[in-house]
């Protein structure tokens, strides 16, 4: 008996069917999952002016045309701007009002908590448009100040929701050790709290960060042609004609993303071992 | 019994205590106030009020009385039967010149031609060398210029203009207007058009997450009955495309799908089709990618639900006779259906709203509510009607939140 097929050697003809079913479905829907992601990944290293296979040679050449751009560059600028203001932003708003959620049951609170995760299921156009209509007579659109405003409130959620799940396994006691030992509140929460919810805050920050990056249709909304980022590039780019320069800048994000999991991944674990010490 | 009757003093402590910790519990909870506020006033400005601004806009109805106020004025106390008395007509021909020449009558002609298609040519046809004084009546000198003055119908419109709120485009997201008579009815068939979008919009949303689940059911159960090691290296499958941008997925759909695209060629390969067929710009288009971006957020509740149930719950039914499959139905299965719930509405709540994927993905007829939102706001500029249909696709997303907020609760909102 092979080991990942695991039954016991009394199993009927049936259950091994379906032991065998259940692993291919489980195969097909993880291929399903990965294999578009992946398959982006060689075209992008084409020699050729099509995506499709066989590819005809290898070349660079789509990464220096990317790399080259000013209008690639000037976007993936302004994309990384928005996106450190915003997590910025949301992370000190969000780790604030976590911890304010966490302190007290106040009269409101889950109404609260239903306002604050609310931006994660508003339809975007729906910001979009509300954003678009508030910023103008502000002077907030045609700028990269508006659309950090409204990434911030968009990436908000995240934040709150994991440094709050961060906050349910946090020991009280341990702020109010300090305060005993005569820590001001700051101290407390910047010696004692702070460092045993960073995995939460980072994290939270991690999704905040991704949630501005990625985000593409209130940029539609708020920026110009000087201030587009990068997915309203990509998103002019997959619409009008897709070509392997898009590929090459799909790999780069895809990599990022790698990057940004395997943090994720090594905070979560941290995050598990410090939970099994207490 | 040592208890001695207390005296008056010792009573004053208790009461000095739980003032004292009333005192503590206020501050402490002003201090929770005082933490969440910062973002509580941020988004109240910044996310909030936009929102409110454009359900505002749902129903704002000021084209014709910023342009026309006396008019508008004078609309408003007419009684709306047949025609309006001659002072309407007086202060309609002196602020229609007034508009043309100031250049201001386009707002009130765009919002005139949302009712009766040919008005805004019939407002300048009219405006055009209008003399200073009248010749007779007003009425009998603005009916000579066009015959449109002329009908009561015009006047309706006008009035309905005139008023500061209008429901008209909010009925008009239903596929209803307001009749000559002031009822509502269903528009004509030929531009009864929004409810189909809707329909379209949920069928969709529904169909992806019914997809999902179907695909991500099995995932997840195989996934929470192996052991961790194993089902945590699985699982940066499922977390891969979680973390991937949206568009490189919607990106690499377009690449696979496209006529000579990897599965048109796979297809072919095999004999299963004799000629590239079209699988993108389409509905198979508009699914496939959609389930893609969306299974992810089905498989995470359901992984941690699924985690969560004792393999001891479905070993003591078989031992006490159940079938592996009666096991599975009553006593596995029911247990899962907080993560079934909360991962079917978290689907169908982001379905609902999505307009990036099928804006690339999908054809004409492949296109949700939230394109046509888009649509009304950046090409035809008619505000008062995308800010109508975001109003309605608003309040569908809103209910369906208030569920999910009841089954599941808000914090438990899970993102990997």
């Amino acid at each position: 008996m092979r080991p990942i097929l695991n039954l016991p050697p009394h199993a009927t003809a049936t259950q091994r069917a379906w032991h065998v079913g259940l692993w291919a479905i489980t195969a097909l829907v993880l291929g399903f999952l990965i294999l578009p992601i992946l398959v982006i990944v060689p075209l992008s290293f084409s020699s050729g002016s099509f995506l499709n296979f066989p590819l005809p040679g290898l070349s660079l050449r789509w990464y220096e045309e990317l790399l080259g751009s000013e209008r690639w560059l000037s976007s993936l600028r302004n994309s990384v701007v928005v996106a450190c203001a915003a997590t910025l932003l949301a992370t000190v708003l969000g780790t604030l009002a976590a911890l304010g959620l966490q302190r007290a049951r106040f009269p409101g609170r889950s109404l609260l908590l239903a306002l604050v995760i609310s931006p994660m299921v508003v339809p975007l156009v729906i910001v979009a448009v509300g954003v678009y209509f508030f910023y103008a007579p502000l002077g907030l659109t045609g700028g990269l100040v508006g659309l950090t405003l409204a990434h911030t409130a968009l990436a908000v959620p995240f934040v709150v929701i994991t440094v709050s799940a961060t906050l349910q396994g946090f020991d009280t006691n341990l702020s109010r050790a300090a305060a005993s030992l005569g820590a001001d509140p700051a101290t407390a929460f910047f010696r004692i709290t702070l460092p045993i919810i960073l995995p939460g805050v980072v994290s939270g920050a991690l999704f905040a960060f991704v949630t501005s990056f990625d985000e593409v249709v209130v940029a539609l909304f708020l920026t110009g042609p000087q201030d587009r980022t990068l997915p309203r590039q990509m998103f002019d780019g997959i619409r009008e004609n897709i070509s392997p320069v898009i590929a090459a800048a799909a790999t780069l994000l895809i990599v990022l993303s790698v990057l940004l999991m395997t943090v994720m991944e090594a905070l979560r674990r941290r995050g598990e071992r410090l939970r099994g010490i207490r | 019994m040592t208890a001695t009757i207390p005296s008056a003093r010792p009573q004053e402590r208790p009461r000095n205590l739980r003032a004292q910790l009333r005192r503590t519990e206020r501050r402490r909870k002003l201090e929770a106030v005082a933490l969440v506020a910062p973002l509580f006033v941020f988004l109240a400005v910044f996310f909030l009020a936009p929102i409110g601004l454009m359900l505002v806009r749902s129903v704002d109805n000021s084209e014709l009385p910023s342009v026309m106020p006396d008019t508008a004025a004078a609309l408003r106390q007419w009684d709306g039967d047949g025609l309006p008395p001659e002072a309407v007509f007086a202060s309609f021909a002196r602020e229609l010149a007034a508009g043309q020449r100031d250049r201001s009558l386009s707002g009130v002609a765009k919002r005139l031609t949302y009712e009766i298609p040919n008005m805004r040519s019939v407002l300048f046809a009219t405006a055009r060398g209008l003399p200073e004084a009248p010749d007779g009546t007003w009425r009998q000198t603005l009916a000579a210029r066009n015959p449109a003055w002329s009908e009561p119908a015009t006047w309706a419109v006008m009035r309905r203009a005139a008023a500061p709120v209008t429901p008209y485009y909010l009925l008009a997201a239903l596929d209803r207007e307001i009749d000559a008579s002031g009822s509502i009815v269903p528009v004509s068939a030929d531009r009864a058009i929004y409810l189909d979008i809707f329909a379209r919009t949920f069928w969709i949303a529904a169909v992806v997450t019914l997809w999902c689940l179907a695909l991500g059911y099995p995932l997840a159960y195989k996934l929470a009955s192996l052991p961790p090691r194993i089902s945590n290296l699985l699982m940066i499958l499922v977390l891969l495309p979680f973390w991937t941008s949206i568009l490189v997925r919607t990106g690499a759909w377009v690449v696979l799908l496209q006529r000579e695209g990897p599965i048109n060629e796979a297809l072919q390969w095999i004999g299963l089709i004799g000629e590239p067929i079209q699988l993108v710009y389409n509905r198979v288009g508009v699914y496939v990618a959609m389930v893609h971006i969306l299974l992810p957020f089905m498989v995470l509740p359901l992984y941690s639900v699924m985690r969560g149930i004792s393999p001891a719950y479905v070993r003591a039914a078989t031992s006490l006779g159940a079938t592996p499959f009666t096991a599975f139905r009553r006593v596995y299965l029911p247990q899962t259906i907080p993560g079934v719930g909360a991962g079917c509405l978290l689907v169908f709540i982001l379905g609902v709203g999505y307009y990036i994927t099928p804006a690339l993905v999908g054809g004409a007829g492949d296109q949700m509510v939230s394109y046509f939102v888009a649509f009304f706001t950046n090409q035809t500029i008619n505000w008062g009607m995308a800010a109508a249909l975001g109003s309605v696709l608003l309040v569908a997303t809103l209910l369906l939140y208030w569920v999910y907020a009841r089954l599941v609760g808000v914090d438990r909102m899970r993102m990997g």
